[in-house]
């Protein structure tokens, strides 16, 4: 099986379902331009070769325009799959997201559907403030929308031709660290996410999770790049005989709530590591989740690990501190104990 | 550009279909007011009185398969494209059988299956939808055209802009029709557009601006058909800017007291309705007043059997609340 970066394996799934299915096609900045990038993060690169420059479809900076047009196509009869260049941009184009393209098929009476797909990378990378959000779980709350977050190469373009096939609207989010750009593109302090690909057409279900490493005495929650680090914090805690399982959700709407639950039935700890600021995020709706449905499971308080509720700071040191550490996962974990 | 006369005079039947469009969109709206002040109507309205020569000239312009974003105004819009008056009718008496099944409300009238997407209350947010239809026609290769309506208010809306500009990047099928009334809500335009008419701003885009009269149908239809045609000819998008004016409030209980009484009166002088039946009778002389009368019949006719549809259309359970979140087949 080829082994692949998270980037190339969004390429291939990409390559594979513009061939399948003439009704995708993909828009977005800097896409496709000779002598560009492919995207923010190399995902198109080379894409516009085999497909032309009507299906990899460079546009202005126009976020508006961008989901607008997206949601036009999708509603009548393709199936756009929009690059932002940077997740942050997303506020750009809000109301095409909140009020259009989750809202049409509910308002339509479900006679109208928008099979579109919206890629957007997020995390902290040193770029300060305006290109560093982990935006994911504010999507979670707007009905309508999915909301898939692929952490490893293989359920990158698993997850990815899901959503394309999808007839509603999808939004992946895509870390920065964890892509694997090369060259002139490529992220100090980056992950190699490099994982094993298979060739063949193969789909992740939308709304199942993985538990990445079983264990006995702690749940940890993490996605995208907290599972990477959830993962390092498993390690050291098990040479202090600590067991942690390790769950990646992948999709976060759907929600797999079973696989978090039953792992938390065994284990009686639960901590949730997000990059996101902390306050009314995404782990408290976890540890709600879990608090309704499998509190008397529990032995001990249920911790989140976030970042503090500030900007993404640029300054290395004070971004290192703002977004959770492995140290920060591990001592979470102990104070349960 | 001002566009007034036809080059093919429209024929009896031509003209009486137009007549019979926008009279029922004008009694339409009557009735609505009134079933809302009944209490019969929960949802809230924007009626589109005054307004009728737009979207009639517009739609009679276009194929079935061509289609229309609307606006928080939409009733217009969608009666005019062929979407039924029962199901506009039972939808704002919020029953079942509306055509969003109860889901949408005044603001989000619209059938696919004529063409007509769900009307988008968010001001100026259709026209990058509209651009993204006209999009995959082109992709399509179908030559279906996209029209998208909005307001000289929405006019200032970002989102107009950039939808504009990638339309006339890509020389799209859609055409962009303002419908300047005078008023956002209550706001003037003078007071917020500092060019004369929205339409120069197409310049900025490239793009041909066109004014007409609003309340001439002929005229917008005329307009609309030179904009169509450029649009499938793949030459790209057009402006048209239709000056007209809203004989009612601008929603449910409004007085109107930002504009005056005269200014009011000028305009009911140029009611749309009024001037094609004179045209018929006066100056084509293609059809008496009697037959005038008879078209408004037929219109009373449909109007009556809208309403008693609505009325007979059993209400949604509660718990539907919970379908359609996400697309659940056909
Ligand atoms: C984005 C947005 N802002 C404000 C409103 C509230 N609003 C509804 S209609 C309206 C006036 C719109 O004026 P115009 O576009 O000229 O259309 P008209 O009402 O005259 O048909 C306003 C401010 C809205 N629906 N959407």
């Amino acid at each position: 099986m080829p082994e692949m970066t998270i980037a190339e394996a969004l390429r291939e799934g990409i390559r594979e379902e513009m061939r399948r299915d003439p009704s995708v096609f993909c828009l977005g900045e800097d896409i496709g331009i000779p002598g560009g990038f492919g995207g923010a993060f190399t995902v198109t690169l080379g894409l516009s070769d085999e497909f032309g420059h009507d299906r990899i479809l460079d546009t202005p900076i126009s976020e508006i325009g961008i989901a607008g047009v997206a949601i036009g196509a999708a509603m009548t009869g393709m199936r756009p799959i929009a690059d932002v260049q940077y997740g942050d941009f997303l506020f750009c184009m809000m109301d095409q997201l909140a009020n259009q393209a989750a809202k049409m098929t509910y308002m339509s009476g479900g006679t109208v559907k928008v099979p579109l797909v919206m890629r957007a990378p997020v995390g902290s990378t040193r770029r300060g403030s305006q290109h560093a959000q982990s935006l994911e779980a504010f999507f979670t709350h707007i009905p309508g929308l999915k909301v898939l977050a692929p952490s490893t190469a293989y359920d990158a373009k698993g997850l990815l031709k899901s959503a394309i096939r999808d007839d509603n609207p999808v939004l992946i989010f895509e870390h920065k660290l964890l892509y694997g750009s090369k060259g002139g593109r490529s992220e100090k302090g980056a992950l190699t996410a490099v994982g094993e690909v298979p060739s063949e057409d193969y789909v992740v279900p939308i709304g199942k999770g993985v538990v990445r490493r079983t264990g006995k005495d702690v749940t940890i929650v993490g996605k995208l790049l907290t599972v990477y680090r959830a993962l390092e914090a498993a390690q050291e805690l098990a040479q202090e005989g600590i067991e942690a399982e390790v769950i990646d959700p992948r999709t976060l709407i759907p929600l797999d709530k079973e696989i978090i639950l039953e792992s938390v039935r065994k284990t009686g700890r639960l901590v949730v590591v997000e990059e996101d600021n902390i306050t009314h995020g995404w782990g408290a709706e976890i540890a709600a989740m879990v608090a309704e449905e499998a509190f008397f499971y529990l032995d001990a308080p249920i911790k989140r690990v976030a970042a503090p509720d500030t900007p993404p700071p640029f300054a290395p040191p004070m971004e290192a501190f703002y977004v959770p550490s492995t140290a920060r996962v591990v001592s979470a974990v102990k104070s349960l104990f | 550009m001002l566009v007034t006369t036809s080059i093919e005079p429209p024929t009896r039947a031509e003209l009486l279909h137009l007549y019979h469009e926008m009279l029922l969109i004008r009694r339409f709206e009557e009735q609505c007011n009134a079933l809302f002040l009944q209490g019969k109507i929960p949802s809230t309205l924007h009626l589109y009185i005054g307004q009728e020569a737009v979207a009639v000239g517009v739609c009679s312009a276009l194929r079935p398969d061509d289609f229309v974003l609307g606006t928080h105004r939409p009733h217009g819009h969608a009666l005019a494209k062929g979407v039924s008056s029962r199901s506009i009718m039972a939808e704002l008496f919020g029953k079942v059988t509306g055509c969003c099944k109860a889901k949408g409300g005044s603001m989000h009238v619209g059938d696919m299956a004529v063409g007509m997407f769900p009307a988008i209350a968010i001001v100026g947010a259709n026209a990058p939808i509209a651009v993204g239809s006209a999009l995959s026609a082109k992709m399509r290769g179908t030559q279906q055209v996209t029209i998208a309506f909005f307001g000289e208010g929405g006019s200032n809306e970002g989102a107009v802009h950039e939808a504009m500009n990638m339309a006339a990047i890509w020389q799209l099928p859609v055409l962009f029709i303002c419908e300047n009334n005078l008023y956002g809500a209550s706001t003037p335009i003078s007071q917020v557009v500092a060019v004369e008419n929205v339409a120069d701003r197409a310049a900025a885009y490239g793009i041909p601006g066109v004014i007409v009269d609003g309340n001439d149908v002929l005229a917008v239809q005329e307009a609309t058909r030179i904009a169509v045609e450029r649009a499938r000819e793949g030459k790209g998008p057009t402006l048209l800017e239709c000056k007209t004016y809203r004989l009612c409030g601008h929603s449910r209980s409004d007085a109107c007291n930002y504009r005056t009484r005269d200014e009011e009166a000028e305009w009911r002088d140029k009611d749309p309705l009024v001037r094609l039946s004179r045209y018929i009778t006066e100056v084509a002389q293609l059809a008496t007043a009697e037959e005038i009368a008879q078209v408004a019949e037929e219109v009373e006719a449909i109007m009556q059997d809208a309403i008693n549809f609505a009325e007979e259309s059993p209400e949604p359970q509660p718990e539907e609340a919970l379908l359609h979140v996400f697309w659940e087949g056909n």
